[in-house]
């Protein structure tokens, strides 16, 4: 067994939060933090004085030196263990790996992985936001943000795989069908393939229907042992496989446009967990734009590359299909908090106590995938339910 | 003042800015060539501009002219401008052009409508004087 595979099982989830959705020009980003860490503890059954090991993850529109420190003193938190992630839309995936080896090295007991973020009403001076690196090279030419980005990755997969619009579109309806079971979502209205070929062109081959909804909101989850977390009040949810693998780091540099680090990030997860994909009975993709989700589909080994596109089609992604994808809603329809909803998404299903019509029956084991940044971040979880 | 100066002066998108690192490629593009970093040891290209070559850790690295000869790797025709200084130009095409030589650069396609330029057609360079201080990379159908 390798040295990965060992880690399989020994670490669980005992605490979830989820934030409301949606925009909050009267909160502030680090207050957001300190909500959903509250929730969590609450959740959980535990206090903020048993919390010896804290992860989040710079935000984007509130960039702050050691944010990861402010949100611990703000939430009465003195740790062992701090980290502060600074990998993009990855983050609130690999945290649980990192709340894992943090444990397992013998640094904290108990940890914390939160994230919030104010991307729909922002705060603080104006146009103070993260740079990308690089950015003297694309903004002259007019090209700057996501959009563009994910576009190029849509231009190449349309290019060479024939993927289609309608195709992408499958992508959007399905996430909206879930947002529109899951209270907590921004949108509220059903979307059909027309009205998604009907939207606006914003970067095309991408429309504003394969577009994310800026979103204020967070959420939090707490690691622990398994031992400990079968003594704890809620279900444990299992940690069975992580992986993280960058291959490059802005698109100048990208070998592929359209084979990402979900790939290898995957394989490790599925290898440590000893699971593959056709054992998944959800996952959760990272869709900050349609494209997104059908390049993770590939990467993830649930078809072979080049035909997620048509593996998308006739509702198989969605609950009830063969695959149920982002049952959330997904950053495309219940709004776009960097992929922690994933995460708390994933770990509600497997405690089965979502509102009854999006439940996956009997869900027991579900995969989540983040990323983020030029194509270029990326990480994977694999989740269980446990069966003691 | 000349014409030129308050062109300059009204020219309201982001410019190319030179750094140390960065300002030979930029006074390259202004004399209207195009040279790229090739290193020394490994003979590997690299951009953006690097003082490390990537692949073997070397700072022999020398700015190389080369063909501006490319094939587009994605493109995408722009209808909502990123940024307010390109609205006026919508819709326009971005692109990812990969050069002969290895490298790939973030451009616009120019000299044929947005939704012309497919991917792995064939371009060349063309250098566009946008202020009297600061010329782009850009890429036309090749000819």
């Amino acid at each position: 067994m390798s040295k990965r595979a060992a880690l399989s099982g020994k670490y669980a989830i005992v605490g979830v939060s989820e934030l409301p959705v949606g925009k909050f020009p009267d909160q502030t980003t680090l207050g957001l933090h300190v909500e959903a860490t509250r929730l969590a503890l609450l959740d959980a059954g535990l206090k903020n004085t048993d919390i010896d090991g804290i992860i989040s993850h710079q935000p984007r529109f509130d960039p702050m030196r050691d944010y990861t420190l402010l949100i611990a003193k703000a939430s009465g938190i003195t740790p062992t263990y701090m980290t502060d992630i600074s990998s993009s839309g990855e983050a609130p995936v690999f945290m649980a790996q990192q709340a894992m080896l943090a444990i397992e090295a013998g640094l904290c007991e108990t940890v914390l992985c939160v994230h919030a973020r104010k991307g729909a009403t922002r705060e603080g001076p104006a146009n103070v936001e993260i740079r990308e690196g690089y950015d003297e090279y694309f903004t002259p030419y007019g090209i700057a943000g996501g959009i563009i980005t994910h576009a190029f990755m849509a231009s190449r997969h349309m290019h060479e795989f024939g993927t289609t619009r309608a195709q992408l579109g499958a992508v959007s309806v399905a996430a909206r069908k879930h947002a529109l079971l899951n209270p907590n979502a921004m949108m509220k209205k059903p979307m059909t393939i027309a009205d998604h070929a009907a939207s606006r062109p914003i970067a095309q081959p991408l429309h504003l229907f394969d577009c994310s909804l800026p979103a204020d909101g967070g959420g939090a989850y707490i690691v622990m042992r398994i031992e400990r977390a079968r003594a704890m009040k809620n279900t444990p949810v299992v940690i069975l496989g992580t992986g993280k693998h960058h291959v490059h780091a802005n698109l100048a540099n990208a070998p592929s446009l359209t084979t990402l680090g979900g790939k290898v990030s995957s394989q490790q997860a599925f290898e440590m967990a000893g699971l593959k994909p056709a054992d998944m009975d959800f996952a959760q993709f990272y869709d900050c734009f349609s494209i997104t989700t059908i390049g993770a589909i590939e990467d993830y080994g649930f078809c072979a590359k080049g035909e997620g596109g048509p593996f998308v089609e006739n509702g198989r992604i969605e609950i009830g299909g063969e695959l149920p994808v982002n049952t959330h809603g997904g950053l495309l329809s219940q709004g776009h908090i960097e992929g922690m909803m994933h995460v708390t998404e994933a770990i509600r299903q497997l405690r089965h106590e979502v509102e009854a019509a999006r439940q996956v029956k009997n869900a027991q084991l579900g995969v989540v995938s983040g990323h983020g940044g030029h194509l270029s971040s990326h990480a994977s979880l694999i989740l269980g339910r446990d069966t003691r | 003042m000349s014409e030129q100066t308050s062109q300059s002066e009204t020219y309201l998108k982001p410019l190319p800015q030179k750094d140390a690192l960065s300002a030979p490629f930029w006074d390259a593009l202004h004399a209207h060539e195009l040279k790229i970093q090739r290193c020394a040891d490994c003979s590997r290209y690299a951009f953006p501009p690097v003082s490390h070559c990537p692949g073997c850790l070397s700072t022999q690295l020398a700015w190389t002219a080369v063909s501006g000869k490319g094939k587009v790797q994605a493109a995408v025709t722009v209808d909502h401008a990123p940024m307010p200084a390109f609205k006026a130009d919508v819709p326009y095409n971005v692109a990812l052009v990969d050069l002969a030589e290895g490298v790939r650069v973030w451009t616009n396609v120019i000299g044929c409508a947005p939704a012309e330029v497919v991917c792995d057609m064939p371009v060349e360079a063309v250098f566009e004087d946008v202020t009297p201080d600061h010329t782009l990379l850009k890429f036309r159908p090749a000819r």
